[in-house]
């Protein structure tokens, strides 16, 4: 799998908030292979020689793991604001990769499209790789790339919702409409399952958090998020086969014999 | 001069954002500067000038999703 010009083994992406220690985390990330991890900028607090508490030893254990790091612009509901963060997060974490984030909605954390577009537009024209977090809109998907997307990233279910793929058609068309374009599902997922199925539909990775880092065992759900997304993917270079609605006998019926 | 630094209000002396990073003691090689809403990179930070009232953003890397 290509992103953006970077070659990678793995096809989850995970996500580094609600561990319950950094030593958890750790162990995740290599239970599930992840070679890209995501991140964000928050306030810190100063004083004391600058104590960066629970961050700083977050990122130094990231850095020190040797992975790629994908930067997020979570809690932005504004373009100003995404793009300001944008560019603190490229000086920060010295890299151009930008998760982009424009939240237009509070309960559903659903992403304001308008804003995402005109966001992504600003931040491909400065050099930025972008990773659009968005819903499985069409319409939406061609302005992100023509804008200069090169990955898309469609939400499953709201963030943290742990729901699934709620709209598999849309995907589906997403995934046919855009055949060369690397597809990620980003949100949403709670089971391996999930994003067996996100790898069955022909997606190219999946972007989790919650389902590994609030599961009563991380390393475990990790570990098993990985299989299930190897098992889709397998599925998925094997062509399955057509669902039908009527039954189908798999045993030869003839030769059968008659004993009624 | 009073400016709010991370949503909080400081009096500080100093006039640019490098020195009052220096000031109220942040490591400035660990963090992100913005100015009411603009971004400041980390080489302009001794020429960026700040006023009465303004907002200094100090953003460090966090976990995120």
């Amino acid at each position: 799998m290509k992103l953006y010009d970077v070659t990678l083994k793995s096809r989850l992406m995970l996500g580094t908030a609600q561990y319950p220690s950094p030593a958890i985390l750790a162990r995740a990330i290599e239970a599930s292979g992840a070679e890209i991890v995501t991140a964000s900028l928050r306030r810190e607090s100063g004083g004391s020689g600058g104590s960066g508490g629970a961050g700083e030893g977050f990122w130094s254990l990231v850095r020190d793991m040797g992975l790629w790091v994908l930067p997020n612009t979570a809690g932005c509901h504004t373009v100003k604001e995404a793009v300001t963060t944008a560019h603190m997060a490229r000086e920060l974490f010295g890299t151009n990769w930008i998760k982009l984030e424009v939240i237009g909605e509070s309960d559903t954390l659903q992403p304001d499209v308008f804003g995402l577009v005109e966001a992504a537009r600003i931040l491909c024209d400065d050099g930025f790789a972008v990773f659009p977090y968005m819903t499985e809109d069409l319409v939406v998907a061609e302005r992100l790339v023509a804008a200069g997307c090169r990955v898309l990233m469609p939400w499953g279910a709201p963030i943290g919702s742990g729901r699934g793929l709620n709209n598999p058609f849309g995907l589906r068309a997403l995934r046919a409409h855009f055949p060369d374009i690397p597809l990620v599902i980003d949100a949403g997922l709670g089971l391996p399952s999930h994003a067996a199925q996100a790898m069955e539909l022909g997606y190219d990775a999946v972007l989790l958090n919650t389902a590994v880092a609030r599961a009563g065992d991380p390393v475990r759900m990790a570990r098993a998020f990985a299989q299930g997304i190897e098992a889709g993917r397998a599925a998925f270079e094997a062509d399955p086969m057509e669902a039908r609605d009527m039954a189908s006998p798999s045993t030869p019926v003839v030769g059968k014999a008659f004993l009624a | 001069m009073k400016i709010s630094v991370n949503g909080k209000m400081h009096n500080v002396a100093a006039h640019n954002v490098a020195h009052v990073l220096e000031e109220l003691r942040f490591d400035g090689t660990m963090v992100a500067t913005a100015v009411n809403g603009e971004f400041v990179p980390a080489v302009s930070r001794a020429e960026q000038c700040l006023a009465e009232g303004d907002r200094l953003e100090v953003l460090r890397p966090m976990q995120g999703g």
